[in-house]
C-alpha cells in the first residue's frame, strides 16, 4: 500500500466516550480531563488555575463504568480513561478558624481550640483515600489528635488545599485547614530559626544595601539589562565551595 | 523477643509522666519495644451499640499495624486503650459477620481476624516475666511504702478481656509487692472514679473519687497506683478540688504504677519519673520514704 507524504503525516485521534456531569462526549484519548472538557465545549472561568499540577484548584472526582470505586486526581493532570463518569469540585465548603497568630505560641491545645472537630475523626481514612496528591490525611490528623505538630507538618507538606479530604469526612473535619495551621505553628515557633536571616534582616535595618539598590534604581533600562546579563553566576557545575568574586553584598 | 508499642494520644500529651517511665523500665527489664510507626487514636471509648462498627474501625486499623510491623503482640500503658484494642480484637477474632463488615470496609487495607495479642503492660509483667523474677531485679524496694492498689474498671471489664479476675483481681497486689511496698487491700480498690461524667456531671465523679480517696486513706495507705490517665486525672488533678470540696478529705499522692516500677528498678531521674506532672505530694513522699534523691 502506497501512501503520500501527506497522509502519513496526518494522525487521526482515537476518540474515547466520557462523562461530563452525567452527558457524554467523545473526546481524544490523550488528553487531560482539563484538556478534554474544553475539547468538549466547557470554558473555565474558575476550577483551572496553574495546569501544573501544584495549585489545587482543579481537583476531580469520578468513577469508572462498572466500579463501585470513587477516583480523585487533578483535571490538569489525569488523562482520560474510557467511559469515565467526572464532575469538577473545584471547591469544598470548610471552616476556617481565624486566630490571631501573634498571640499563638505553638501549643496543641491551640490547635485542638479552634478546631474542636478534630476529635470526630473516627479513622475511616475516606479522606487518604480520596486525596489526589496521596497525602495520608487520615494519619496527619491522627497525629495533632496527640499533639504532634512536627509531624502533622511532615505528613501533610505535599497538601495543595484541595478540599476533597473534606468532602469526603464523615467527621466533618476540614483537615486541609487544619494541616495549614500546624505547618504555620512548626514554622514559626517549633523548627529552628535561620540565624544568617536574623542577620540579613539586621543588615537591611541598618541601610547596607540602601546604596545599592538606589544606584540600580538610577539605571535606565539599557543599563540595567547589561548589569543582569553580566552579572557573575553560578557556574551549572559547582563545587560546594563555589563563592562569587563580588561578594560585598552578603 | 520484640514487640510492638501502642502508645494512645494522652501518653503523648498529658500523661506523657506514664510512657517516660514505662519505657524506661522496659528497657531496664531487658524488654525490647517498638513504638508503632504509624497508629491513630483508638476512639478511647469501646462502643456498646451493637451496629456501631465504624467506631471499631479505628483501634482495629492500629491492630493492622502490628500485625504489618512484623511482631503478634502489642503492648499498652493507658488502661482505656487496652480495653478499646482488646475488645476489638475479641470481636474481630469472634464475630464472622462483623469482621467481614469491617474488612469490606476497610478494603484499602490486608484483613484482620484477631491475630495479634493484645497486653497491657501489668499482664505481659505477669505473664512474660514473672512476679518472682521481677521481685529479683528489684534494686530499691519500696519497703514501708503504704500503696493502695487501684484497678479502676477498664482492666477488668467485661470479663472477656479482663488481665485479671474482674471481682477479685491480685494483679496490681501482686506487681507492688513484687516491688516491696506495703499493699493496702481497700474495697474501693474496684470503685468507678466517675471519668467523664468529670466533664458532664462533675458533681457526681468529684463524689465517686472522693469515696475512693477517703476509703484508702482510711485503710492506711499513703498513695494510690493506678495504669489509667482518667483515673488520674479525677483522683489526682482534681484532689484540690475535692479537698476544698470535701472537709476532712486527706490529700493522697497518685503513681502511675510505671512510675512505682522505674523506682523500684532504681531508676530514679526526673526525666524518667516526670513527678512535675503529679501532685507536688508524689515526689515528697518518695523523698520522705528516701526511696529517690
Amino acid at each position: 500500500m502506497s501512501t503520500t507524504a501527506d497522509e502519513t503525516k496526518k494522525v487521526e485521534a482515537q476518540l474515547i466516550p466520557i462523562y461530563i456531569m452525567g452527558k457524554q462526549y467523545e473526546v481524544p484519548e490523550s488528553l487531560t480531563i482539563m484538556k478534554a472538557m474544553e475539547y468538549s465545549g466547557y470554558k473555565y472561568i474558575r476550577g483551572c488555575g496553574c495546569r501544573g499540577g501544584v495549585c489545587g484548584a482543579c481537583s476531580t472526582v469520578y468513577r469508572k463504568a462498572g466500579d463501585y470505586k470513587i477516583y480523585s486526581g487533578l483535571a490538569c493532570q489525569t488523562v482520560v480513561e474510557p467511559d469515565m463518569y467526572l464532575t469538577q469540585i473545584p471547591f469544598y465548603p470548610a471552616l476556617r478558624a481565624t486566630f490571631n497568630f501573634e498571640e499563638m505560641q505553638g501549643k496543641p491545645e491551640e490547635i485542638f481550640g479552634l478546631y474542636p472537630e478534630l476529635f470526630r475523626c473516627v479513622a475511616c481514612n475516606l479522606c487518604t483515600k480520596i486525596c489526589p496528591m496521596d497525602v495520608e490525611v487520615m494519619d496527619y490528623i491522627a497525629a495533632l489528635k496527640r499533639g504532634d505538630i512536627l509531624a502533622a507538618r511532615e505528613i501533610s507538606f505535599d497538601c495543595i488545599q484541595c478540599g476533597l479530604c473534606a468532602s469526603r469526612c464523615m467527621g466533618e473535619l476540614p483537615q486541609y485547614h487544619i494541616a495549614q495551621i500546624a505547618r504555620r505553628l512548626a514554622g514559626a515557633f517549633l523548627t529552628p530559626k535561620a540565624e544568617h536571616l536574623k542577620t540579613m534582616v539586621a543588615n537591611i535595618d541598618t541601610g547596607r544595601y540602601t546604596e545599592g539598590l538606589d544606584s540600580l534604581k538610577a539605571m535606565d533600562l539599557d543599563m540595567l539589562k547589561t548589569t543582569y546579563s553580566d552579572r557573575e553566576m553560578e557556574p551549572a557545575v559547582a563545587g560546594d565551595d563555589w563563592t562569587p568574586k563580588e561578594n560585598s553584598n552578603l | 523477643m520484640k514487640i510492638s508499642y501502642y502508645p494512645g494520644c494522652t501518653l503523648k500529651t498529658r500523661a506523657k509522666n506514664l510512657e517516660t517511665s514505662a519505657l524506661a523500665a522496659m528497657d531496664a527489664l531487658g524488654l525490647e519495644v517498638e513504638e508503632l510507626t504509624r497508629w491513630n487514636c483508638c476512639g478511647a471509648v469501646f462502643s456498646l451499640a451493637d451496629d456501631d462498627l465504624i467506631h471499631i474501625v479505628a483501634p482495629v486499623r492500629d491492630l493492622i499495624r502490628v500485625k504489618e510491623s512484623g511482631h503478634d503482640t502489642v503492648v499498652t500503658l493507658c488502661s482505656m486503650c487496652y480495653n478499646t484494642l482488646a475488645r476489638a480484637n475479641e470481636l474481630m477474632k469472634t464475630d464472622e459477620v462483623k469482621r467481614k463488615t469491617i474488612n469490606d470496609f476497610m478494603d484499602e487495607e490486608p484483613d484482620y481476624a484477631g491475630e495479634v495479642r493484645v497486653y497491657h503492660l501489668l499482664d505481659f509483667l505477669r505473664d512474660e516475666i514473672g512476679w518472682d523474677k521481677l521481685k529479683e531485679m528489684v534494686k530499691k524496694p519500696l519497703t514501708d511504702l503504704k500503696v493502695a492498689p487501684y484497678y479502676g474498671c477498664t482492666l477488668l471489664r467485661p470479663a472477656d478481656v479482663a488481665i485479671d479476675k474482674p471481682d477479685n483481681p491480685r494483679i496490681l497486689h501482686d506487681f507492688l509487692s513484687a516491688l516491696g511496698a506495703e499493699v493496702i487491700d481497700f474495697p474501693g480498690a474496684l470503685q468507678c472514679c466517675g471519668t467523664y461524667q468529670i466533664l458532664g456531671n462533675p458533681e457526681a465523679a468529684l463524689s465517686a473519687s472522693k469515696d475512693i480517696l477517703a476509703d484508702a486513706t482510711g485503710h492506711g495507705a499513703e498513695a494510690l497506683a493506678l495504669a489509667c490517665p482518667l483515673c488520674d486525672y479525677n483522683l489526682g488533678h482534681k484532689q484540690d478540688i475535692m479537698m476544698t470540696k470535701y472537709d476532712g478529705l486527706k490529700e493522697v499522692p497518685i503513681y502511675y504504677f510505671t512510675q512505682l516500677l522505674a523506682v523500684a528498678l532504681g531508676l530514679s531521674s526526673d526525666e524518667v519519673n516526670r513527678f512535675d506532672i503529679n501532685r507536688e505530694s508524689a515526689k515528697q513522699l518518695l523523698e520522705s520514704k528516701s526511696l529517690i534523691a
